[in-house]
């Protein structure tokens, strides 16, 4: 069981506050959500979590342990994987290869210079692709590969360092609308089988509201909503500050 | 006469389809050049020579330092014409030439000496001008056994601590060229001094030279302000202000070429040569006075060569031939150049032989004829006596030139024989 | 204190100049992301041009002054012509191959230049009017100089203008701050493009004819001051006018007292204080670190090719370079042992261009100190061949050590120049510390003992030792190591947040690469039997980076035929004729054009589409 503690996490960039004094906290189990409209520092709030950012203030705990100030490395070792909004994964090498790196990296190997890369963790990165469903596209370079697919690389990748916490940043964009049902049945069902904490933003209601445990509202730098899915429809704040624009 | 050596084709053999592709552009582009200016200089007529010819190989910075080494190449162009004219070598064999650039890279002079010495089997190496492309040539040539007269480099190292069997160097070196003009700043009334020197070697050596030998005459003298500007790269305004802040009574000047006349510029317009002697290397070697036109300096003392006043018929004959061949007048690199090559020849001749022993053996003591007079390639340490021309720097009908000169024969500025041996690494 | 203020004032007039070549420089750099190494080219042909005009109209002010901007134009003329003619066709290609095609350009320029004007230094006319001095408290300062300080601001003011207040400034301006905007308004990028290089090679044309009164022009000038101009524009922060314009004061100040203090460091005082700035401040005085950091090659994310049967090959290969001696003569032993060692030098450098996205302009250190390293182990301990072979990749390595730990801090250009300035300390260590080095006399005597000494088992030991080492950068490049390097290269945030310590990489990949130098160097050193501080020089890194651009740097391989073209080219010219470097230059931009891929680049694509 794990349990990421997030408590008054703030970060300004020049006089802008992005994210004001969020908390919240995510457990095993978890499918949560974070949905706000655009810019309302959900990435922000990502980038903060795993390290990419320093928050101005607040603190985020892993299972006690103080993430804050930590580099990425640090904190996905300790089991915080992520995917990107932008997607960032490695152009020059094939999807496999991809997943690969991060079983290499988990296992401690990347400073081998002897035996080739390619040979090595490849069925078990097969294996992960087949789950996200980018297996027949196993060998090609990932530059070229449609927006969707790059989307399920990274999950794969995500999940090949068997994180405890994922932090997937909207997961979905640019997928047909059966491929986002299937990955967020597919996000269900990891979270129900290796009993995962995941954090997720998503613009796609139905997939929010399909499949979230909880969820988190988020509006310029400030949660403004918490609760279970049925909950957050039905808060008029919610309602009047995003709901409201959308339907 | 060769042009192409023969390394495209076994390369072309062993390498991978890319360097097929590098071989044939070699190849495509060497077809485009054959006629390139680099190819074996020899006389026409087959037939006059009754013995194989003899090959010097050449080699010499001639697009690095173009001003200064094609007046040279031009010298032993003129010297190699006249000697072939006269029945070539021991009275039988024509000498041939085969001339290379060195990129102004010591490591591309070691591989051209190498090329030079198994592809185009020269007899002798001769050339350079810069101090440590000589020194790795002469390195080279030990190694090799190959004679080599280093023509230009100034270092000293090149006949004393680092001289072997096989170098001779023609040109007065540093020591010598300081020793002449210290004879000259001991009779200044100047007590401080001030030096400005390209900061490597040559700037180096000249100024402790220079130090230690006025010291040695004139105990009484101090030296206040010393400047080192990175060679081609003169920050004048700073450098002038920087010495005549320390307001000495002379100075004794190491610069040369473009950063000689930035130096002059500058110091003329801020008046640092007001009512100050200086004493300067080289600076009355035409290559050096005749860029500055009128703006030449005015009363420095300098070593150099006052080519259109020296009137031995030697030295006539070779001006009017010279000025006739190339329609331009002499540089001091020409006389060096010219010297070289007839030393070459004498040496040749007077070993009977092409081969590197002999010819050696020869170089060791060989005295020769030159327009500056006898020059002799001492037995001790190789160093041949050839002189500079001291005298002062002055503009005439627009040009700067030199006046109230003298020949300093490089023998008077030489340490002895045996002194000069112990400087020398033991064969 | 009048002292000091004049030499402040000369400072000033060195200042003036610099600003204006960097100037250019910058404008072109921050607009076109075009490394330019052609810009001191334009400088000397600048003053050239302006030498001849001025000679001929020069007598009175207005002559004078109308001869310095026509020599101006004319090198903004030139400037856009290389747009239109040669970068234009390079804007798809990795960007380090416009670097390349600006070295043909250099070559090419310097032999045109020769044959035009001739050898000789040509001192110009001073500026009719000024030129006298006038005291300044008592001190005599040239009226020139002082024109020239007034310039400076004068020129920054006008190009302020110019980006601020006119259309064609502000759309330049969006340029910079972003490429693809520029075309979603309806811009031309390629005109602008080519204004932009009329600009700035204008203004380098304008810093050369303005040197006509103040020194004589030469056929070193353009060396001379690209390299000086470089570490203007990066000290300021690159693409930044303001910060160039700063960092020419401060470096003009540096030097005219810097030579008060120092007079013995003047080699390396820029160097230092580039040094110091870029590890103090990551993008320069200026420069803005939100701005996507100049990457040169981050476009390059193409797998990595030749992997697969390079190892077929290479077996095919080593029997028949193996079997090399029993046919080639001892010349071509000799060319065979350099391309062989330059093979292995390229190849490291390939390991931090190809696989780390890092450019090196420095790299010849790490060569250079492998090759002291051997001869100074031989000269000063009288090591055998073995010992001072070992000894190469150790120094060089541990040199890299030190080095690498900073520069890896940086990226892009400013990673570039932080190298280069690392080599340059190197190098003038090497050249000023004669006790040790022998200084530019360099060390002698370095040749191998009797049994390495025939030129066949001085080959065949080379091959060995190369072969070796590139065996290792190969298995490194296909390891979790070189794909870790990769990782860092493509995507920088996606290996951080798995777990790849991405510095730690460039800075192991740095130390590789500078050990496989150094080996390369120490092979060098007693395959030519000296060593001087040029191998360590600016030209030699520039060789090094030419003949991995030339290969390719998406293959393993590109580097290695590289190494091959580039020397036999070299070698093979410049035995042919004088005018090898215009042959070479023009050999080389007609290679950027045919294979904007270099050259293994090229072939594999031709083998891929059949
Ligand atoms: N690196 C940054 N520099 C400056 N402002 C930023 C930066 N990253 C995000 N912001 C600002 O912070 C706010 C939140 O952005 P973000 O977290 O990306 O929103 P979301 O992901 O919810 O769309 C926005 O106003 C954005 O412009
Ligand atoms: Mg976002």
């Amino acid at each position: 069981m794990s349990e990421l503690v997030v408590r008054d996490l703030q970060r300004s960039f020049g006089g802008v506050q992005a994210v004001g004094g969020v908390s919240f906290t995510l457990c095993s189990g978890d499918l949560l959500a974070l949905i706000g409209p655009n810019g309302a520092g959900k990435s922000t709030c990502f980038n903060l979590l795993n390290g990419q950012l320093r928050p101005d203030s607040g603190s985020v705990r892993l299972d006690g342990t103080e993430l804050v100030g930590l580099p990425p490395r640090h904190i996905w070792a300790l089991g915080v994987g992520r995917t990107f909004q932008i997607t960032a994964t490695f152009a020059s090498m094939t999807v496999a290869e991809n997943v690969q790196m991060v079983l290499l990296s988990r296992a401690r190997r990347l400073f081998g210079l002897w035996r080739p890369a390619a040979a090595q963790f490849r069925e078990p990165a097969l294996a992960l692709l087949d789950r996200v469903g980018m297996a027949a596209q196993a060998d090609r370079p990932c530059g070229v590969l449609a927006y969707g697919d790059v989307k399920r690389v990274e999950l794969a990748m995500a999940l090949a360092s068997e994180p405890t916490v994922l932090l997937m940043d909207e997961p979905t964009a640019g997928m047909a609308p059966a491929e986002r049902l299937a990955l967020m049945v597919l996000t269900a069902e990891l979270v129900r089988e290796r009993g995962l904490a995941v954090l997720f933003t998503e613009h796609d209601m139905d997939a929010v509201f399909g499949h979230a445990t909880r969820v988190l509202v988020l509006d310029r730098g400030r949660l403004i909503a918490e609760g279970s899915p049925d909950q957050v429809r039905a808060d008029p704040r919610v309602q009047s500050v995003y709901l409201g624009g959308e339907a | 006469m060769k042009h192409r050596h023969p390394t495209a084709s076994p390369l072309a053999k062993v390498l991978r389809p890319a360097a097929l592709f590098a071989a044939m552009s070699v190849a495509v582009s060497a077809a485009a050049l054959t006629a390139g200016p680099a190819a074996a200089q020899s006389a026409k007529e087959p037939g006059k020579f009754s013995g194989a010819p003899v090959r010097v190989g050449e080699i010499n910075s001639y697009t690095g330092l173009p001003a200064f080494t094609i007046p040279y190449r031009q010298g032993w162009q003129l010297a190699l014409e006249e000697i072939n004219a006269a029945g070539g070598v021991i009275g039988c064999c024509e000498l041939q030439v085969v001339s290379r650039d060195d990129a102004g890279k010591p490591d591309d002079a070691v591989r051209v000496a190498q090329e030079l010495v198994t592809n185009e089997a020269v007899d002798v190496l001769a050339g350079t001008y810069f101090s440590h492309i000589g020194l790795a040539v002469a390195d080279f040539a030990a190694r090799n056994k190959v004679p080599f007269v280093a023509a230009e480099p100034l270092t000293d190292a090149i006949t004393w601590s680092k001289g072997n069997r096989y170098t001779f160097r023609l040109r007065p070196s540093t020591y010598m060229q300081a020793a002449m003009l210290v004879e000259e700043a001991a009779k200044l009334p100047a007590k401080r001094w001030a030096t400005v020197a390209p900061n490597y070697e040559y700037g180096q050596s000249a100024v402790s030279w220079f130090k230690q030998l006025l010291k040695e005459k004139r105990p009484d003298v101090e030296f206040v302000a010393e400047q080192w500007p990175v060679q081609g790269k003169l920050e004048a305004g700073p450098t002038v202000q920087a010495l005549a802040a320390a307001k000495p009574d002379a100075i004794f000047n190491v610069t040369f070429g473009a950063d000689l006349a930035k130096f002059v510029r500058e110091g003329e317009g801020r008046g640092l040569f007001r009512n100050r002697k200086v004493v300067s290397l080289l600076t009355g070697e035409p290559e050096y006075l005749e860029p500055m036109k009128d703006e030449a300096p005015e009363g420095w003392i300098v070593t150099g060569y006052p080519w259109e006043q020296i009137d031995t018929p030697a030295h006539k004959a070779f001006v009017a031939a010279y000025s006739a061949r190339f329609k331009e007048t002499p540089k001091a690199g020409s006389i060096v150049g010219y010297i070289t090559m007839k030393a070459v020849a004498a040496a040749i001749t007077k070993a009977k032989s092409a081969n590197a022993e002999p010819i050696v053996d020869a170089l060791a003591g060989l005295t020769i004829d030159s327009p500056v007079g006898p020059v002799t390639f001492r037995a001790s340490d190789h160093q041949a006596t050839m002189g500079a021309y001291v005298g002062i720097t002055t503009v005439k009908d627009g040009r700067g030139t030199m006046k109230d000169w003298r020949y300093a024969d490089g023998a008077n500025y030489l340490p002895p024989d045996d002194a000069a041996r112990k400087m020398r690494p033991a064969e | 204190m009048s002292f000091l203020l004049v030499q402040a004032l000369s400072g000033l007039a060195t200042a003036a100049t610099l600003f204006l070549v960097s100037s250019g420089l910058t404008i072109v750099f921050g607009v076109t992301r075009i490394v330019n190494f052609a810009h001191g080219s334009f400088y000397m042909v600048g003053a050239y041009a302006g030498w001849s005009l001025i000679e001929r109209f020069g007598g009175t002010p207005a002559g004078f002054w109308g001869s310095v901007a026509a020599a101006a134009l004319a090198m903004g003329v030139l400037g856009a012509a290389m747009e239109i003619g040669l970068l234009r066709r390079l804007y798809r290609s990795p960007e380090l191959f416009q670097l390349l095609g600006t070295f043909g350009v250099v070559l090419v320029v310097q032999d045109l230049t020769a044959w035009a004007w001739g050898p000789e230094d040509l001192l110009g006319r001073r500026a009719p009017g000024l030129k006298g001095s006038i005291d300044i408290l008592d001190q005599p300062f040239p009226l020139y100089d002082l024109v020239l300080i007034g310039l400076g601001p004068l020129v920054l003011g006008l190009l302020w203008l110019l980006f601020n207040r006119t259309r064609w400034g502000t759309l330049v301006r969006a340029a910079t701050q972003d490429r693809e905007m520029t075309s979603a308004l309806g811009v031309d990028p390629a005109r602008l493009f080519t204004g932009v290089l009329f600009l700035g090679c204008a203004l380098a044309g304008l810093g050369g004819a303005l040197q006509v009164p103040r020194e004589s022009v030469t056929l070193q000038m353009d060396m001379a001051i690209v390299v000086e101009a470089f570490v203007v524009v990066v000290v300021g922060g690159m693409g930044s006018l303001t910060g160039a314009f700063l960092a020419s004061l401060l470096i003009g100040q540096l030097q005219a007292f810097g030579i008060l203090v120092f007079p013995q460091i003047t080699l390396v005082l820029v160097f230092l204080f580039m040094a110091v700035v870029l590890v103090l401040r990551p993008h320069g005085l200026l420069g803005r670190p939100d701005e996507a950091p100049p990457t040169a090659p981050a476009t390059v994310t193409v797998p990595l090719l030749a992997g697969r049967h390079a190892g077929t090959w290479a077996l095919a290969l080593l029997p028949v370079l193996a079997a090399a001696p029993l046919v080639a003569g001892d010349y071509a032993l000799i060319l065979l042992t350099e391309v062989v060692i330059l093979a292995l030098f390229a190849a490291s450098l390939h390991l931090l261009i190809g696989l780390g996205g890092l450019v090196s302009f420095g790299h010849a250190a790490w060569f250079g100190l492998g090759a002291y390293g051997s001869a100074l182990l031989v000269r000063h301990l009288d090591a055998p061949m073995p010992l001072a072979l070992a000894g190469a990749p150790v120094l060089a390595g541990l040199g890299a050590l030190v080095a690498g730990w900073f520069c890896v801090r940086r990226s892009g250009l400013y990673f570039a120049m932080l190298t280069l300035a690392f080599a340059q300390i190197v190098w003038s260590i090497v050249f000023q510390w004669y006790a040790v080095t022998g200084g530019d006399n360099g060390i002698l005597g370095v040749w191998p003992p009797g049994w390495a000494a025939g030129k066949a088992t001085y080959y065949w030991l080379t091959l060995a030792l190369c072969g070796g080492a590139l065996w290792l950068l190969y298995r490194a490049a296909f390891a979790p190591f070189g794909y870790a390097l990769r990782a860092g290269r493509d995507s920088g945030l996606r290996a951080e947040s798995v777990g790849i310590d991405v510095r730690r990489f460039q800075w192991m990949a740095f130390v590789l690469a500078g050990a496989a130098a150094g080996l390369a160097g120490g092979l060098y050193a007693f395959a030519k039997g000296s060593v001087f501080p040029t191998l360590l020089a600016v030209p030699q890194s520039v060789d090094a980076l030419v003949m991995v651009l030339m290969g390719g740097i998406q293959t393993i391989t590109g580097p290695l035929a590289g190494a091959v073209v580039f020397h036999l080219l070299e070698s093979e010219v410049m035995s042919l004729t004088d005018w090898w470097r215009l042959v070479l230059g023009l050999i080389i931009v007609a290679l950027v054009l045919v294979f904007p891929k270099g050259i293994v680049g090229f072939l594999s694509g031709i083998r891929s589409r059949t």
